[in-house]
Formats: structure tokens, sequence, C-alpha cells
């Protein structure tokens, strides 16, 4: 079957200017979606995964920031758009689950009225219209009592609650494009596995192709076919989720996942995480911006920046250690080693 | 909510029960005698001083006072000679009441739409100019700014009249002079009380759903921001009763003004008790209804 992209990102780059210098929030990043299909972006917190789908979705004013590359969906580049054609697709065609259910919702509106707001906005429906969609679609994301619920305020009701308030605002005009910001990272743990399969269940009922940001592998592993990694505004290593799991090439990639904790390991083994910190992106390194933290860093790695090397299919990755000429001389020494 | 506001109106009378009492003995303490007079006999005096009970030692006029403020009774006034304070209040209330209140809803609104212009077009041209506005009317106090705006549009210009009370056109000028600094004061709180929100998430959630500019800042933006200006209402709104007085002056108009001003330099206790107490409790009640009010703004602080 022929796939259909959706959409499609062609080497982003959101600068934003601040006080402190200009930050390169995300440098040339490129994916596309499918239809139907799910994607994740992983990376670690102020990799640029936040700031790219905001920029898609038209949340990050060209007034205050600067924007290149192009966001192609349904045969327009959002990037050029007028902000008011953008304003037609957002909460329509396109919408988003955001992060935090807690500081994302108005303490001053009833969770209803915030649900059907987009509805009312697009579909210029009656009150009773609107409020009968909002029922229906709160029915879909299982919240208890529907008809009583909708008319409390986000404080009245639980986090997992203004979770699924969250979802539901986001699903009421049946978007082809959902984005979900680390839908799961501000819920403690059984809420979050609640949360998942949720969104799970939604997959199999709804049409909606699905971007997943998260730095949480066990959610990707759950949902996602694809997944872009992505490290200090730049995308790593994409592949499918098999081939990222079970075959991981950039360094970053396989420290992320061994940074997930397994049901497997002794109580004593201490817990995995990567040491240092991301790169300052008002100055980025000039060669891979791994470099500083990776175990496997050469000399060349710091001085000039790796371009992607293909493993079959879609996998890709962009690291030296998988660049032939290193390839060939990593093999060489094994050989001298041999000798030896 | 009942409970709340029983709690609410015992706190209020409290405040007004200590107002009294403090009043009622700082005014004592002003030195002099409402009844001195090289002029008028010594014995006439005292038979003056008898028949307000003045005679008496200070803890029994204050009982004495207490008890008829308990009936509703706030005395008569010493110096317009058989004039009940009542009778005074309520002819002269209304007026300044009409003015101060007009003041005020001026102020308010106009404070509140300048806020939110200011915060819309934040370190543009619109802001500036209405900051610079915004600063001159918490400068200039009302006995500058009135007489200028007198000579300006009464004199020169000859559009409106420069004093008196009872028409439309001569409400125009005092009013704006009262409502000047309470304009700027709610601007500049609006102002950053909307930039404050500006920033919340919830305001990227509704962008998020491709609402217009102008919807989101009226349905998302509006509402959170009013909290910070309803408790500073209680205050803008004494603060506009107090400026009436000055303002009363200015444009001759027969409000209370004159009646507070006179009545301490005469030592005519009765009327500053009364006066005061009625104040007290105007801007006490108008307070307990800025409480009630907070709850329907934000759900978060209604209570059960």
């Amino acid at each position: 079957m022929e796939k259909n992209k959706i959409l499609e990102v062609k080497d982003l780059k959101v600068t934003f200017h601040t006080y402190a210098g200009n930050v390169q929030a995300v440098r040339g990043v490129s994916w596309y979606l499918n239809e139907k299909e799910t994607i994740a972006i992983v990376g670690e917190s102020g990799c640029g995964k936040t700031v790219s789908i905001q920029t898609v979705i038209g949340l990050n004013s060209s007034r205050t920031t600067d924007i290149q590359g192009q966001v192609l969906f349904e045969g327009k580049d959002l990037v050029k758009e007028d902000m008011k054609e953008i304003r037609k697709l957002q909460g329509d065609k396109m919408s988003i689950i955001f992060q935090d259910p807690f500081t994302f919702l108005n303490p001053t509106m009833t969770v209803g009225k915030q649900i059907m707001e987009a509805y009312r906005e697009h579909r210029k429906v009656t009150k009773k219209e609107a409020k009968e969609r909002t029922i229906e679609i709160l029915k879909l994301i299982s919240l208890p009592d529907p008809e009583k619920n909708m008319k409390r305020y986000p404080h009245q009701l639980s986090g997992g609650m203004r979770q699924r308030i969250m979802v539901a605002m986001a699903l009421i005009c049946d978007p082809k494009l959902l984005f979900a910001d680390e839908p799961t990272t501000a819920l403690d743990v059984t809420i979050q596995a609640q949360i998942v399969d949720l969104m799970k269940e939604l997959k199999t009922k709804i049409d909606t192709s699905i971007v997943l940001i998260t730095h949480d592998m066990g959610v990707v592993a759950n949902m996602a076919e694809r997944i872009y990694v992505m490290y200090a505004g730049q995308i790593v290593e994409h592949g499918e989720a098999r081939e990222i799991f079970y075959n991981p090439k950039h360094p970053y990639t396989k420290a992320l996942l061994e940074s997930v904790p397994r049901m497997d390991n002794r109580s004593d083994t201490p817990l995995s995480s990567i040491p240092g910190t991301p790169p300052d992106l008002i100055a980025p390194p000039v060669g891979c911006a791994f470099a500083e933290r990776c175990p496997h860093a050469m000399n060349i790695c710091r001085k000039e920046q790796p371009a992607y090397q293909n493993f079959g299919g879609e996998h890709i990755a962009a690291c030296w250690l998988h660049h032939p000429e290193c390839q060939k001389r990593l093999s060489l020494r094994r050989d001298e080693h041999e000798q030896q | 909510m009942v409970k709340y506001i029983a709690k609410k109106i015992g706190t209020a009378l409290l405040t007004v029960f200590v107002l009294a009492t403090l009043t009622f003995f700082l005014v004592k303490l002003l030195p002099g005698d409402p009844f001195l007079n090289e002029k008028v006999p010594q014995a006439v005096q005292d038979q003056q001083r008898a028949y307000y009970g003045l005679d008496k030692p200070v803890w029994e006029q204050y009982l004495t006072y207490m008890g008829n403020l308990l009936h509703g009774n706030l005395g008569t006034s010493l110096k317009q000679v058989g004039r009940n304070v009542g009778d005074i209040i309520k002819e002269a209330f209304p007026v300044s009441a009409k003015l101060g209140l007009a003041a005020f809803l001026f102020s308010e609104l106009v404070g509140i739409l300048f806020g939110i212009l200011c915060a819309q077009f934040k370190d543009r041209l619109p802001d500036y100019i209405l900051m610079v506005v915004a600063v001159l009317g918490i400068a200039l106090p009302s006995m500058v700014l009135g007489p200028l705006l007198r000579y300006l549009f009464g004199v020169k210009l000859m559009v409106l009249p420069v004093s008196g009370w009872g028409s439309a056109k001569q409400a125009v000028l005092p009013v704006f002079v009262l409502a000047i600094s309470g304009i700027a004061s709610t601007t500049r709180s609006m102002r950053a009380s909307m930039l404050s929100v500006t920033t919340q998430d919830y305001i990227k959630t509704a962008r998020a759903k491709g609402l217009s500019p102008v919807k989101v800042v009226m349905w998302h933006q509006f509402k959170n921001s009013l909290v910070p200006i309803m408790t500073n209402m209680g205050v803008a709104l004494a603060s506009i009763m107090m400026g009436s007085f000055v303002v009363e002056s200015i444009f001759l108009i027969p409000g209370l003004g004159k009646y507070f001003v006179d009545c301490v330099t005469t030592l005519d206790y009765p009327l500053v008790m009364g006066l005061t107490i009625f104040y007290g409790a105007f801007l006490v009640t108008a307070n307990l209804i800025i409480d009630i009010l907070y709850g329907v703004v934000d759900p978060r602080i209604r209570v059960k």
C-alpha cells in the first residue's frame, strides 16, 4: 500500500531572540508523518522537541522568533502561511495535548466550556449541538459522569481527569493531526499508565495521525511505529521503532535506552543516567553536539558535524563511529590487536 | 456561604465599633472647646455644655453616645442648631454618593480598558502614551488639575460650566478630576496583571484552539486578570470618596465634603462622629460586597 505523507517538516530552524543572545533551539530538523501513523520524537528536556512541534502548529510567532525551513501540510507551507489561515487549522485539523493538565487549563472556566470552545469556533454550531458533541467525546475518553463533570472547574477534578479533559479538548474536532507533548510527564505513575492505555485505545478508534513527544522510552515502545531521536536541536537517529529499540546506532540513543529502568535488573543495580548536560544552544558546538558526553568521542567528533549514515530501510544515524573511514580504521586496529 | 458571609458581617460590625470608639476619644483629645467664646458669659457657656451633656465625665458621655448609636441615633449637631446629624447625612450624602460612584465606575472601566490596551501594545507607542498619562494622573493632585481644567473648559473654551451641581454638564469636570488618579492606578495594575497572565500556559492552550487574539484576550486573559483589580477596588473606592471632599469644594458641590472639613475645625463632636461612622460603615460594606464578588471571578476562591 502506498503511504501518504500527511505532514512533512523540511530543515526546520527555530531561533529565539533573548537578552542573553540568540538561542538556536531547533537547528535544521526534517521529519515526516504518514496518514494514520504514530511517530515519536524522543530526547531529554531542552532538546528542542517541544519547540519544534509548537512551531509546526503555529504557536511561535514570527515576531519574536526566527523560523526557517518548511512545514508542508495539505499542500501549504505553514511557515509562510498567513496567521489567519493557520488559526483555521489550529484546533480543527491539527490539535495538541499539552504536558501539564494543571497549568494548561483555564482555572476560571468550566471544563465543558473549554472543551467545546474549539468546536464552536470551527464548526459554527449551536450551543446545544456543541454540548452533545462534548458529552459524546467525554464518553469516548471514558470520563465518568460527563454531564456533571463538564460543569466543573479544573481545580475540582483530579490530575488524571484533567489530562482526560485535555485529550477531549484536542479531539473534539476530529483532527487529522494530533500532537501529544509529553502527555504523561506531569502525572503520577499509576495515572500515567491509565493515560497511555487511553491513548492506545483511542488509536484504534480514531483515524488521527499522531506525533508523540516524550523522553520516556516506555511510552514510546507501546505506541510509535517510527522514532526520531533528537539531541540539542537536531535529529541524531531515525528508524522504525523495532530498529531503534533492538539495533540502536547512535551512542545517545543507546544511552537513552539504557536509562530506562528494567524489571529484570537486580535491586542493587544503580540506575543508569547520561553524565553531563546538553550543550549551550546560544553557542552550539561546531562538531557533534553529543561529543562532550559521548564515551566513544574521537578527535573528529569535536571538529566536524557527522553526516547521516544509512543502515538499511529508513534507519539513519548521524555519528562518526559509523563513517566508512572510521569503520575501516577500527577493523584495522582490531586486526592488529589480534596479530599481537 | 452563609457562614462565610455571617463571619464577614461580624468582622465588619467589629470594625465599625472600634472605629467609633477610637474616633470618640481622639476627638475629645483635640484642644479647645466647642462653646468657648469670650463674648459669651461663662454662665451661658456652662448652660450650653450641660445641655449637650459635655459637663459629664468622658466615659459617661461615651456610654451615652454608644447607647444612642445602637438605636440608630447619631445625635444633633452642636453648630447647625437644631439639625440632626442623620438628617444632614440624608440630605448631603446622595450628592457625594452620585459624584463618588460615578467617578469610581468611570475610573474602573476606563482603567481596565486602558490596562488591556497597554498590555496588548506592550512597549509600543499606545503603551508609552497611556503610561505617561497614568504617571501624570497619579502625580497631579486634584487641587491643581481641578482649577486648570475649569480654566481651560470653563473660561477659555466656554464649553463646560465652572461649578455647581445638578445637570449632566456640571458633572463632567468633577467626575473626571476625581477619577483621574483611580484611572491611573487601575491602568497600571490591570496592565501588570494582564501581562502576568499572558505567559500562563492556559493562554497557549486557548491559542492552540485557533481562537483569534481578541477572543483569547476576552475569554481567557481578561477574567483571570481581574482578581488583583478587585482587591484594589475597596481601596480605590475609599480614596475616591475621600477625594470627593476636595473636589466638592473646588467645584462648589453641595455634598458632605464641606461638613466633613468644617465639623473638625469647629469641634462639632456629634457631626464628626456621625460622618466618620457613616463613611466607615459605607466602606466596610463596599469591601464586604467585593469579598463576595471575588468568588464570581475566580471559582477557586468561591466558598461552599
